[in-house]
């Protein structure tokens, strides 16, 4: 009895019948399309983006060439050298991040223990040339300078949580 | 009017089926190009995302109906690059045999009440033929292009083709038993009366196996199995690029529109009114007329897309079972039926 109807149910298409009604159905839903460069999905404060160096606000560099992030780095992206400044505070000469090695893990942020490297909420940019992916120390800088606004603003958001 | 009259009947005939030729072949290669711009937003949309919506006309987006149009310029400036094992004239003879066949089949197809290019008799014969053709190009590109993929992808598709061609065979003798004539034209009228006289309801079960037939005739999913791009990439067109694969690519949707053209025609009426005679004889739009042919066929071509969005691809044996134990003797039994209900002369339909 049960073959018998079986064998009608799949005579008259009944399974495939109902796939169709899913998919049909489907067809009128709401989409949910982002269209990217018009709209943008929300960015949270703790995204890790592009890299930046921040400053005091007295203008004076965090980084103290501790070296912490270059030791922790998994991936090796950062090359740092330091040598004492002429007021004998202890400075980087040279701070590189290599974006290409770079895996964007946070790590280099979480052991700062002066919250000067920093990864923002930048996440489009790119490189027309072989090098340009090399991030140097001023241009780490300039780019802190150009968000410290909003990465000042995410770090008192996440502050009780970090 | 008079003089336009004059003018068409001073040209030499040849002429005369030229420009025939091109009013028919224009407007269906726009439809073919705007019909995978469909296939891509009607199967965008079952898949709740937007479809193509960027390139559009003179600036402005239009829901990206521009596409066809940035992917044929696309496909034209490609380079055709030919294996170096291939056989260069198979391989380039394959395309042009793949798209022959099924823009030749319109040749007799009638789109109105006595507007048809070749008013044949065997009409129905003449298309069964072309589009079986339509299969040596698939063969022939696989052969061609001395890969494995493509060979196995070929060889799928003939023993597909091969199979199905007799299922959708023997739905087509019924389709002439009921009417009674081979001429595609005759057949609809055959049909004539209200939608309950129209072949889809005494056909029934041919008219399913007919367009389940034509969905593998033309190796569409759920029958695309000589594609398969999970299996063996492409299947038989994986080392055409360029214009030849744009002709491929023509040629499969051009045998979609065929197939959905022909279905309407042979079981929904053609371009017969849906409406009952009383109400429309002579009312603008709702009288018989080609655009009722056009609107029965979108609805097979969207059936095709709507199948495709669903379906998961067919195993290989299980489409050998389905054509050879499932639909030959259905199709068998339902000739003999549609024999008895003529030689009866059934109410309603044959007498």
């Amino acid at each position: 009895m049960k073959t018998i109807a079986n064998y009608i149910r799949s005579l008259f298409l009944f399974e495939l019948l109902k796939g169709l009604s899913v998919t049909g159905s489907y067809f009128f839903a709401r989409k949910f399309t982002l269209q990217y460069p018009e709209q943008k999905a929300p960015v949270s404060p703790r995204f890790r983006g592009l890299h930046a160096l921040r400053r005091y606000p007295n203008g004076e560099e965090r980084c103290i060439a501790c070296k912490l992030c270059e030791a922790v780095c998994p991936a090796l992206a950062i090359t740092i050298e330091a040598e004492p400044r002429d007021d004998g505070s202890r400075r980087t000469t040279r701070y590189d991040i290599d974006l290409f090695k770079c895996i964007y893990c946070g790590f280099c942020e979480e052991s700062c223990p002066v919250d000067s490297i920093v990864e923002t909420r930048v996440y489009e940019y790119h490189f027309e040339n072989r090098g340009e992916q090399i991030m140097t120390k001023q241009m780490l800088l300039d780019i802190g300078d150009k968000y410290e606004q909003q990465l000042a603003a995410d770090r008192a958001a996440q502050a009780a949580v970090r | 009017m008079n003089a336009v009259i004059e003018l068409w009947t001073s040209l030499p005939v040849v002429i005369q089926i030229v420009i025939k030729i091109v009013a028919i072949m224009l407007p269906l290669m726009i439809l073919v190009a705007y019909y995978t711009y469909a296939e891509r937003k009607i199967i965008g949309f079952m898949q709740v995302r937007n479809g193509p919506n960027r390139v559009g006309f003179f600036g402005m987006r239009l829901w990206g109906l521009g596409q066809p149009i940035a992917d044929a310029v696309k496909l034209m400036f490609k380079e055709i690059v030919i294996p170096s094992g291939a056989n260069k004239l198979l391989f380039l003879i394959a395309p042009m045999l793949s798209i022959g066949p099924a823009l030749a089949a319109w040749a007799v197809f009638p789109f109105d009440a006595g507007i048809v290019l070749a008013d044949v008799n065997a009409g129905l014969l003449y298309i069964l033929a072309m589009t079986s053709l339509g299969v040596y190009g698939v063969i022939i590109a696989g052969w061609a292009s001395n890969s494995k993929y493509a060979f196995l992808g070929s060889i799928r598709s003939a023993a597909q083709i091969v199979s199905y061609e007799i299922a959708m065979g023997f739905a087509l003798v019924g389709v002439l038993v009921a009417a009674g004539s081979l001429n595609l034209g005759d057949i609809v009228m055959a049909q004539e009366g209200s939608v309950m006289h129209w072949f889809w309801l005494p056909l029934l079960p041919l008219f399913l196996v007919y367009f389940i037939s034509g969905v593998a005739e033309t190796n569409r999913a759920p029958f695309d199995v000589a594609e398969g791009e999970s299996e063996i990439v492409a299947g038989f067109h994986v080392e055409y690029s360029g214009m030849t694969f744009a002709v491929f690519f023509l040629a499969e949707y051009a045998n979609m529109i065929l197939i959905s053209a022909l279905s309407a025609l042979m079981f929904l009426g053609g371009w017969l009114s849906p409406l009952p005679h009383v109400w429309v004889d002579g009312v603008f739009l709702l009288d018989d007329g080609f655009h009722w042919l056009l609107l029965k066929t979108f609805f097979f071509m969207f059936l095709f897309l709507w199948f495709r969005a669903t379906f998961p691809r067919y195993r290989y044996d299980q489409i050998m079972r389905l054509g050879w134990k499932v639909f030959i003797p259905i199709t068998i039994v339902w000739i003999v039926v549609v024999a008895g209900m003529r030689v009866g002369e059934m109410p309603w339909w044959f007498n």
